[in-house]
């Protein structure tokens, strides 16, 4: 039985008279222990998938079933990392995660609960602005918090909404090993919703791509059989890489391109038939000697179209 | 720099300037005059003379009120003490009632806030009560406690009228704290809310460890307005019922013909009234950070 099922689920938005399906006829399988990456277009339905794995919205049709459950509401043990943070901005780093920590296990003395979310925020480096609001953080810092917070839940499945889209190039790299790094300590399963293909390859087991919107459905997954762990110098000259890019580029490319194809445009310009473009250069001529260029007498003239 | 300070200085005294100096154009002058009357006796005979002529002139105005304001603590008698004296009572009136506001109104407003059918089933009755003035309010709130008698144990004896009172401050100063509070608990992102679900948060823990402080900053402007409205509201009551206090000295000098007085109040409750606003703005504007 699969760790994480989703079964023709699909998904719009708005009243029954208007409503734009965002996404269907999603199936999905995900075992235990896999990292799964998924890939899509901006405004394809990445989000609100993820927000059906994580429960806090209902499918129209289909289950989403995680360890053989119905998935009906939200719940701890399906650790999200929201793609805008979802921090608490009254309160700091620290007691952003504490507040997750001690919810969860307040069975812990407070000494447990206080080693247990510095050990997650120190993970992600944060420890220096521990005591810091959020609107005092960088957008890399607050995804960085919005992580250990997840992290610290112990989830059992992780679900990772671009984790990593606000960072800069640098930041991204390491937080991209600390991911990795993460992964293969604990073996967690992993859903991480990117819309970068190097970094999808570079994490994941499995890369799925979503195809263009409206009415995002998923296409068939492509496996990464790259060794791990996974050097991201290696990787750029790797020929295998270069190909499973090429692939997850190509696939979704075609998911774009099928429903404009279906729609041909033809240019059509009025017919009318040139007078006279001749320019003069010397004095103004008037009447008699203005005379009527026969098309066959026009210069044809190329001119490039960017399109 | 120096120039912003001299603007947001001179330029204020420039408007007060104004404003007496329009106030003593229209105010009535005394003339003293020395005439004969009927008899061929000399007589002298004082008449105002001006614009208006029973509003006393600046000067005169402070000259009346130096007693009040030099030694503002004085208690000659109950409705005779200095203007600290009855503006201190004033004050703790509109607390009370302020008090009672906001112990109802906050709830109030998170219902509101969170229950759309809670909201259908208020709002008419909340925009039907919403305009009513406090003179309205009064005479009601003596009705409804006037067999009313309540003693809290090192608080004190409230009457009905102060019952009343109290009644009218809390009833008319309710709304801005319930309204804003409703809106800042609609206006409280998805995203937070999401926390609280995924944490599994239970209803209270919600209520007060996302729902309470997100809202706060929208509480704090209704707190504040309704501040406002509370001192405002307390001239009109204690005007009617007759308590010893700001409201109540300028009534009772007004009954009194002693019209300096009345000025005297009039700026101490605006004086009043800017510096609580100032110091709600304070308060308020350090939940804004959020
Ligand atoms: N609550 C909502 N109500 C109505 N429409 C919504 C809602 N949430 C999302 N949508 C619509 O669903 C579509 C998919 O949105 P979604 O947020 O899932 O995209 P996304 O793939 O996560 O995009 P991005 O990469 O920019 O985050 C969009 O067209 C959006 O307009
Ligand atoms: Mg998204």
């Amino acid at each position: 039985m699969a760790f994480l099922e989703a079964q023709n689920v699909s998904k719009g938005y708005g009243p029954a008279w208007n409503r734009s399906e965002v996404l269907r006829d999603i199936n999905l399988t995900i075992e235990e222990g896999e990292f799964v990456a998924i890939i899509g277009y901006s405004g394809a339905g990445k989000t609100t998938l993820m927000s059906l794995l994580a429960g806090l919205i209902t499918p129209d049709t289909g289950t989403v079933k995680l360890e053989g459950r119905e998935i009906k509401e939200p719940g701890p043990d399906r650790g999200i990392v929201f793609q805008n943070y979802s921090l608490l901005p009254w309160l700091t780093v620290y007691e952003n995660v504490a507040l997750a920590v001690d919810h969860i296990f307040p069975q812990w003395t407070a000494e447990q609960r206080r080693k247990h979310a510095e050990k997650y925020i120190r993970m992600v480096n944060l420890e220096p602005a521990m005591q810091k609001v959020p609107s005092e953080l960088s957008g890399g810092m607050r995804q960085r918090v919005s992580v250990a917070r997840t992290l610290s839940l112990e989830p059992h499945i992780l679900l990772l909404d671009e984790p990593l889209s606000a960072l800069d190039a640098l930041t991204r790299a390491t937080l991209q090993d600390e991911i990795s790094r993460i992964w293969q300590e604990t073996r967690k399963t992993v859903v991480l919703i990117t819309n970068d293909p190097d970094e999808a390859l570079l994490l994941a087991d499995r890369v799925i791509p979503l195809s263009a919107g409206p009415g995002a459905t998923l296409l068939d997954s492509i496996a990464v059989p790259l060794e791990r762990p996974r050097d991201r110098r290696a990787l750029l000259e790797c020929r295998e890489f270069k190909r499973l890019r090429n692939e997850v580029v190509d696939r979704l490319l075609e998911s774009k391109r099928k429903p404009t194809t279906a729609i041909t445009r033809k240019l059509v310009l009025p017919d009318i038939q040139p007078e006279d473009i001749s320019i003069t250069t010397s004095r103004f001529v008037f009447g008699a000697k203005r005379k009527p260029k026969r098309p066959h007498e026009v210069q044809p003239v190329k001119v490039e179209v960017e399109v | 720099m120096s120039k912003l300070k001299l603007d947001s200085l001179l330029l204020p005294l420039v408007g007060i300037a104004f404003c007496v100096l329009l106030w003593w154009s229209i105010a009535g002058k005394s003339i003293t005059k020395q005439t004969k009357d009927d008899w061929g006796d000399v007589v002298t005979v004082t008449k105002r003379v001006g614009l208006s002529a029973d509003l006393p002139t600046p000067g005169e105005t402070w000259k009346a009120s130096r007693d009040y304001i030099v030694k503002p603590f004085a208690k000659r008698g109950e409705l005779d003490q200095g203007i600290l004296a009855f503006t201190w009572l004033s004050l703790k009136l509109v607390a009370q009632g302020y008090l009672i506001a906001l112990l109802i109104g906050t709830p109030l407003g998170f219902c509101l806030g969170l229950s759309k059918t809670f909201t259908k089933v208020c709002d008419p009755i909340i925009q039907i009560l919403r305009p009513v003035s406090p003179l309205a309010w009064l005479p009601l709130g003596m009705v409804l406690f006037l067999s009313a008698k309540i003693n809290i144990p090192g608080v004190g004896i409230y009457t009905a009228s102060e019952l009343a009172a109290l009644f009218t401050i809390a009833i008319c100063s309710m709304w801005p704290t319930v309204m804003n509070t409703a809106v800042g608990v609609r206006a409280i992102p998805q995203d937070y809310l999401n926390v609280a679900r995924v944490l599994k948060l239970s209803k209270t823990k919600t209520l007060f460890k996302v729902l309470v402080p997100a809202t706060l900053p929208y509480m704090f402007t209704g707190f504040r307005l309704s501040l406002g409205i509370a001192w405002l509201v307390i001239v009109a009551a204690e005007m009617l019922t007759g308590k010893p206090g700001v409201g109540g000295f300028l009534w009772q000098q007004y009954n009194a013909l002693s019209y300096a007085h009345i000025i005297l109040c009039i700026l101490t409750i605006g004086v009043v009234g800017y510096v609580l606003d100032r110091l709600m703005s304070v308060v308020e504007a350090r939940f804004k950070t959020i």
